[in-house]
């Protein structure tokens, strides 16, 4: 491929490429061309919409909170609403935004382009899957305007089984429906990897990006369905009034969060995982040189979707387990911190004598490293249990998990869309804004969040609407620094929508990257490729031969 | 397209073997309900899963071909008993250890 | 590229596929990827069940005689009986003998309606003898002679949390026939006008996968909720 495209970011608008050539944007018009489709692609851009809004709700419950964590009196919000609110962010953030996120959006887009493929294995059942993220949607929001659920994203018992007077069976309801989208969505991605890669594609040309969701997806396969099945016993046991988890009728609510962790520990692998495909995507591309630790790269991605499995008594270290049972999570959860860090130091490596390009995409790929690794380093303390027994329940906690999800993943998701919002929309983003709003949102995120994890090792809990006096400083710098952030999140989403009508057409191959995927035009047509393609390349081949192969 | 070199293979099954392990089946479910008439303690309940592993591993292999099948599908299978497993015994391994 | 336009391709044959083959490939790794998420599903209850069970023996082995174990012998053999039928069906659809695989699914559809026949029998005994937590549960039934009161009302509790175990877990099983069942009323005419063949027969193999798993699982609560604490003694 040509190397002018890489001497600036943004290529001069080329007249050849037309919007008026069909692809699978204007091949058909309509409502029910769009509900109906099976066009992985299309279906990709119906959850782009849905995601966004489950993303924008959750941002605005989050504010709530923010606005009234400013000052330690419970004066904005009774305590029972506040409960709601820390609850329905949670569940719309995790299972309506960051578990579909990269997969159904990204994922659905790019997986069957990336492997040469016309589209997924079940194109319906992709289909279905949305529909269930929106059926699943729509009964949670029911639930959210008919009074809300306050019993944390983690349903714990008894609480949630006997003592809540929230709409905790209709949310259940949304969630086991939801549920079932990503278990479909993780079926297509592995059968669709297995059996439909383009000739020549052997496991080991895969894209990073393919390694990672497949190890996602074995995640989605194994793990939802259990929480599936312990959510339906809460509901049961609300209905009918047994005591499953209740220990004054023989039950155990302890056993619920072992079933219920089983699951939500592997959930984060869910959500990261994807994330960190798309980094090593873009580290790629924009230091003109393969991954470093190609192999190590895509085994470290399933040894974490096998590890995680391994660990989810982490959070139950103040609940009662065994002291004994509880070392070997601690160490198991030490363990599964290694792949991680060994992709943090690839990406690094591979940056190391690279031609390193400050694109949007690339600088939230900076963001995500430098985040996530603060992330996983505080998970690591929260591994450890003595200071888990200090740490647990407070604002430590909750700054570990959003850096990892937001710091991480949520830069990776922004540093995606961009990467590829030429593939999938043919047009540019503007770059200028974008790397503003990057910075805004990079400052924000940490003014957020970095004061919590003083504010957690102050000893202030979480969950609670008010607090003592002295944390008070840093509960308004966190809440300016989410307003910062939230305001930040706004500009992409208009420029983007901007972009549509006002920015030069990208070609095919905007950044000069490898993989099938800009070997399309942008957009593509709706059957992916003109011709079905062969691989005959090793992935990332970027430098000419005399690179010096220094790995 | 990738026709990958494990893929499913044809074989024909003779509906003779279908017999056969239904008849087996039928024996092994005779004897564990036999066996459950008899005190032997702990030993029951892994006698009675033992059969019952028996039984599913000859449903999975002759019903459900899996003697004929690829070795995606064994890997399939196995990870689910592997996670199955894991799930069980790490928390079982929480309440006897408390 | 291998497909050569030599012969139009096969009706059954989607777009996104090249051969029948990758087709049928996909399909059936679709259903054991599925499975795979049933095993887990299920898993849950099963775990539950374990840890219940370690918990509360007595209570188990006392619920489990409540239960009757003649009609559970006949469900197991008609249910295994159903999974012979549907080998058959599969067989058949192999062969192209579409008469046969329609004849072979609808004994595998009365067998299974025989074994939720049973079941309903079995519940309706339940109910009478109030063993139904939730809805006719009658606690006093489990306290032994000269057992306190508080722990009589503790092992009500513990016999009820048996029985929920039994009538999730059975009743989740049930609801898997009945959805295996609707499926294959829905692939009775096809298959009865010849629209299977060596070629072609993936929907019926991939029914016959989800039909024997449902049997599996079968294989697997069977023993654990009717043949729980020797009954030879009582």
């Amino acid at each position: 491929m040509s190397t002018a495209a890489i001497d600036s970011p943004i290529p001069p608008a080329e007249p050849r490429f037309t919007a008026s050539r069909v692809n699978y944007l204007n091949v058909d018009f309509g409502v029910r061309s769009w509900l109906l489709t099976t066009d992985h692609k299309r279906i990709a851009i119906l959850y782009l919409a849905s995601i966004t809004l489950m993303f924008v709700l959750g941002g605005a419950f989050a504010v709530m909170i923010r606005l009234e964590l400013m000052t330690p009196e419970g004066d904005v919000l009774q305590a029972d609403t506040y409960n709601k609110l820390f609850t329905m962010h949670g569940i719309m953030m995790i299972f309506f935004f960051l578990i579909p996120s990269v997969p159904a959006v990204l994922g659905n887009f790019l997986v069957p382009i990336m492997i040469g493929a016309k589209d997924l294995a079940f194109p319906r059942i992709n289909l279905l899957s949305w529909y269930l993220y929106i059926i699943g949607g729509l009964i949670t929001f029911w639930a959210i305007l008919a009074g809300g659920v306050d019993t944390g994203w983690t349903f714990y018992p008894p609480y949630s089984t006997r003592y809540s007077y929230s709409q905790v069976v209709a949310t259940i309801v949304g969630l086991f429906i939801t549920g079932f989208s990503s278990i479909f969505t993780g079926l297509n991605f592995v059968v669709t990897v297995h059996r439909m890669r383009a000739p020549g594609l052997t496991w080991f040309r895969l894209p990073l990006f393919i390694w990672a969701m497949y190890a996602a997806s074995l995640i989605m396969l194994l793990g939802t369905p259990v929480v599936a099945i312990t959510l339906a016993l809460v509901a049961v046991e609300r209905i009918v009034g047994v005591g499953i988890f209740n220990p004054a009728l023989g039950g155990d609510p302890v056993l619920f969060q072992h079933m219920f962790w089983f699951y939500s520990h592997p959930a984060v692998y869910i959500m990261i995982l994807p994330g960190m495909g798309v980094i090593s995507e873009v580290v790629s591309c924009f230091s003109r040189k393969a991954i470093f630790g190609y192999h190590l790269v895509a085994f470290s991605s399933m040894a974490i979707a096998v590890l995680g499995f391994l660990v989810w008594g982490h959070h139950m270290f103040t609940s009662g387990e065994s002291v004994y049972v509880a070392m070997i999570f601690s160490f198991l959860s030490f363990l599964v911190a290694i792949p991680s860090a060994i992709k943090v130091f690839n990406w690094t490596a591979t940056l190391y004598k690279g031609s390193v390009l400050l694109t949007t995409p690339m600088l939230y790929a900076f963001g995500f490293i430098g985040l996530f690794t603060i992330g996983g380093l505080t998970g690591l303390m929260l591994a450890a249990l003595g200071l888990d027994i200090h740490f647990h329940d407070t604002y430590f906690v909750v700054a570990h998990f959003h850096y990892v999800m937001v710091g991480g993943m949520v830069m990776a998701y922004m540093g995606g869309l961009h990467f590829w919002w030429p593939k999938i929309s043919g047009r540019m983003y503007p770059e200028g804004i974008a790397k503003v709003a990057m910075v805004i949102i990079f400052v924000g995120f940490n003014m957020t969040f970095l004061p919590q994890f003083v504010l957690g090792h102050l000893g202030m809990p979480r969950r609670y609407h008010t607090y003592a006096d002295e944390f008070q400083i840093l509960n308004v710098m966190s809440t300016a620094g989410a307003s910062i952030l939230g305001a930040g999140f706004f500009i992409p989403l208009l420029y983007f929508l901007w972009s549509l009508k006002y920015s030069p057409l990208a070609g095919p191959n905007p950044w000069g990257a490898t993989g099938l995927e800009w070997q399309t035009p942008s957009p593509p047509p709706t059957f992916n490729f003109d011709k079905p393609p062969i691989v005959t390349d090793e992935p990332y081949a970027y430098a000419p031969k005399e690179d010096a192969r220094v790995h | 397209m990738q026709r990958a070199e494990n893929a499913m293979h044809e074989y024909t099954a003779a509906p003779r073997i279908y017999f056969i392990i239904f008849a087996a089946l039928m024996i092994l479910t005779a004897t564990t309900v036999g066996v459950s008439f008899i005190e032997l303690g702990q030993l029951n309940l892994t006698v009675a899963l033992a059969i019952a592993g028996t039984k599913a591993l000859l449903v999975l292999l002759f019903f459900m071909h899996l003697i004929h099948s690829n070795r995606l599908t064994w890997i399939a299978i196995a990870g689910a008993v592997y996670f199955f497993a894991i799930m069980i015994v790490l928390t079982i391994s929480d309440y006897a250890t408390r | 590229m291998s497909t050569d336009h030599a012969a139009p391709a096969h009706s059954a044959l989607r777009h996104h596929f090249d051969t029948l083959d990758q087709q049928r490939d996909a399909s059936l790794l679709g259903m054991w990827a599925f499975l795979v998420t049933e095993v887990l599903f299920f898993g849950g209850l099963f775990l539950a069940y374990t840890i219940y069970r370690m918990s509360y023996p007595a209570a188990f082995a006392a619920g489990s005689h409540h239960l009757n174990i003649v009609l559970g012998c006949i469900n197991t053999a008609v249910l295994i009986g159903s999974s012979l039928t549907m080998a058959l069906a599969v067989f058949a659809a192999q062969q192209g003998n579409g008469r046969n695989v329609a004849r072979f699914l609808l004994a595998t559809m009365f067998l299974g309606t025989m074994f939720l026949g049973i079941k309903a029998i079995e519940w309706t005994h339940d109910y009478e003898e109030s063993l139904i937590p939730g809805l006719a549960f009658d606690a006093k039934i489990w306290a032994h002679e000269g057992m306190p009161p508080l722990e009589a009302k503790q092992f009500a509790g513990e016999g009820e949390l048996f029985f929920v175990l039994y009538f999730s877990m059975t009743g989740l099983h049930g609801a898997h026939m009945i959805i295996g069942m609707a499926v294959m009323a829905f692939y009775l005419r096809p298959a009865w006008h010849g629209r299977y063949s060596r070629d072609y027969y993936t929907p019926i193999e991939g029914l016959g996968l989800y039909w024997h798993f449902v049997d599996v699982v079968w294989i697997f609560l069977f023993p654990l909720f009717y043949l729980v604490g020797t009954r030879g003694s009582h």
